[in-house]
């Protein structure tokens, strides 16, 4: 099958790679790439584990074309961490119990980070809202939505 | 948090201090980083994809296997049928003595249920493993099938699964696990009330986020690392071993992350068809299930049907329990005969009943195997005997809370299964959430103690 260059950021670096049409964005990450954060529960749009940043927007990896993403700015939660610094949510993610297995985890910080990015300071429902598609079959969601909220005090703490 | 330590203080000298502390979890900065290592988050330089061919029909003779067709597939590499596999019958009890064999790891002759494995493709891609599969033909003669458990029981039902011979699980007992303790019929006699009712449970599904899978390895020295997330590792390792007629030496199995199990990744079904595919054709193999599999084809909880009557007197002693449980095991053992008997054990509750009589049945339908579910055996019974309790408590007109109290399990009562009650803490439990619910209860039940001491 023809093969399509495409070439993106990832995390803020340069990645070029050669796939077969029709390969999405989250077979391209993980198997050619090697950035495993964003997970394939389902593969069909409905579980929100694969959740990655495209330009600023909320996007599924595993229905995302990857010769669709030439020049686009992706983000993981793999590239969430500076210099070894937690990001707020990951570490309000670890203080409020947020994770179990772990497997919904990086696409629930996804989905978090793009709701401060534009609320810094969420309502539970707003949380609840932004969250609503992942699936979390471990912890009830409610840590999770907690988690959130940490993450949005101690961002506006930090502001002031 | 308010930790009651008096109940257990004469147990437990050693002074436990962990409970009630906020401690972090080892494994939490890996999944927050995105670090964790899934089995699937592996790749390995030409590794194949498995997909499985399974059974559309819920019972069926296999008159042929065509292969051709998907063998011809582009990116094909390998077929497997049931002649490929070295031990195909097993069972995964068998390792603790409980068989017979009964299940095979892809179909020879006829197929149980509605999804059973019957070919195993590998090729260069998912897609074209995907390809292939739909490309292979099998002739199937159906056959009259069962779906419910009393239909399965009665003379002249299909037969389900021949290396049981009958539609249930034969254990030493008999048809059926029994207990039986002190003389119910007659206490039933003897009995202010009667209530008989019966009460039934659905397959539930795990649904866990990370679906079933496992990826191989060969070592190029005849040894195969398999990395997965079962949640019974060194089960899947001994039945690999078995099925593979392969010392459990040349299996190097990584696993111990998981991505929800909830009981659901106990069952060995994975594992063994990827090592045999690494091993015929020396590539690292990776079998997954797709969504669709893990909710359709993955063990679920089994469905139960329990049937209890009580003997109650009006001032709320149970004086006999009859119960007959019905575990649902589909067309295969796996855990539920295991399951079955827990629930036997399990009927009367933690309450102290003098006179108790139980049957449980493990039986065989044309339904997806069933298997372990968080509590699997116990936790449907509990559905079934707390709402058998509000019942009884509402026939005589008696608090719910005070009437378990008068039934409640004290230390040193024998239990129906021939096991001394020991550390009930029932009693205390109930006494903390009385004040926690603000469900007052009579003044002498605030007084009782598991111990006896009291009233
Ligand atoms: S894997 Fe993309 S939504 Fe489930
Ligand atoms: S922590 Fe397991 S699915 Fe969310």
């Amino acid at each position: 099958m023809a093969k399509v260059p495409v070439q993106f950021t990832l995390n803020g670096s340069e990645k070029a790679e050669f796939v077969e049409s029709g390969t999405t964005l989250l077979h391209a990450l993980r198997d050619k790439i090697g950035d495993t954060s964003p997970k394939g529960g389902c593969h069909q749009g409905t579980c929100g584990a694969c959740s990655v940043i495209i330009d600023g927007e909320l996007r599924l990896s595993c229905l995302t074309l990857a010769e669709t993403c030439g020049g686009a700015d992706i983000r993981t939660t793999a590239g969430l961490a500076e210099g070894g610094v937690l990001h707020p949510l990951q570490r309000a993610f670890l203080d409020a119990f947020a994770t179990q297995c772990g497997f919904c985890t990086p696409g629930m910080i996804m989905a978090a980070k793009v709701l401060l990015d534009r609320t810094p300071n969420p309502s539970r429902e707003d949380v609840v809202e932004a969250l609503s598609g992942n699936i979390c079959r471990c912890t009830g969601y409610e840590p999770i939505i907690q988690a959130v909220l940490a993450a949005a005090r101690a961002n506006s703490q930090n502001a002031a | 948090m308010e930790l009651r330590k008096d109940y257990f203080a004469d147990v437990r000298k050693d002074g436990l201090h962990e409970i009630g502390q906020g401690r972090p979890r080892l494994d939490s900065p890996g999944h927050v980083t995105g670090k964790t290592a899934y089995f699937a988050d592996r790749n390995f330089p030409g590794m194949l994809h498995l997909k499985m061919v399974r059974s559309p029909h819920h019972h069926a003779r296999i008159r042929s296997i065509d292969t051709s067709e998907a063998e011809k597939h582009p990116g094909v590499v390998r077929v497997l049928t049931a002649k490929d596999v070295p031990h195909n019958v097993y069972t995964i009890l068998i390792l603790i003595q409980i068989g017979p064999e009964d299940e095979t790891v892809l179909a020879d002759g006829k197929v149980r249920w509605k999804g059973e494995a019957v070919v195993a493709v590998l090729a260069e891609t998912e897609r074209a493993a995907q390809e292939a599969a739909a490309k292979v033909k099998v002739d199937y003669e159906v056959l009259p099938a069962v779906f419910d458990m009393e239909e399965a029981l009665k003379p002249g039902a299909p037969l389900v699964n021949e290396y049981h011979g009958q539609n249930y699980y034969l254990y030493d007992s008999g048809e059926c696990r029994k207990v039986r303790f002190g003389d119910v019929d007659a206490s039933f006699a003897q009995a202010d009330h009667i209530l008989e009712q019966s009460y039934q449970s659905s397959p539930i599904e795990h649904a866990p986020t990370e679906t079933t899978g496992c990826v191989v390895t060969p070592e190029g020295n005849d040894r195969f690392t398999c990395y997965t997330n079962t949640q019974a590792m060194f089960f899947t390792l001994d039945n690999a071993s078995i099925i593979l007629q392969m010392p459990g030496s040349k299996l190097h199995f990584v696993g111990g992350t998981v991505g929800g199990g909830f009981g659901g990744k106990v069952d060995v079904i994975v594992e063994p068809i990827a090592i045999l595919a690494a091993k015929l054709t020396g590539r690292p193999v990776c079998f997954i299930y797709s969504r669709e599999e893990e909710m359709q084809i993955s063990s679920p909880r089994a469905a139960e049907k329990v049937v209890i009557k009580d003997g109650v007197m009006k001032d709320g002693r149970i004086v006999a329990r009859k119960v007959t449980g019905y575990t649902d095991a589909g067309a295969y053992s796996r855990h539920s005969p295991y399951g079955a008997q827990k629930g036997a054990a399990h009927y009367p509750g933690p309450y102290t009943i003098p006179n108790v009589w139980i049957d449980t049945y493990c039986v065989y339908t044309n339904r997806t195997p069933s298997s372990a579910m968080r509590g699997f055996g116990v936790t449907i019974g509990d559905f079934a005997l707390e709402v058998q309790m509000d019942k009884l408590a509402r026939l005589i007109g008696m608090d719910p809370l005070e009437f378990r109290f008068i039934n409640a399990y004290r230390d040193g009562d024998m239990k129906a299964h021939r096991q001394p009650t020991e550390g009930a803490a029932l009693i205390e439990c109930m006494q903390a959430a009385s004040r926690a619910a603000n469900w007052p209860v009579a003044e002498k039940y605030m007084a009782m103690s598991s111990y006896r001491k009291g009233v």
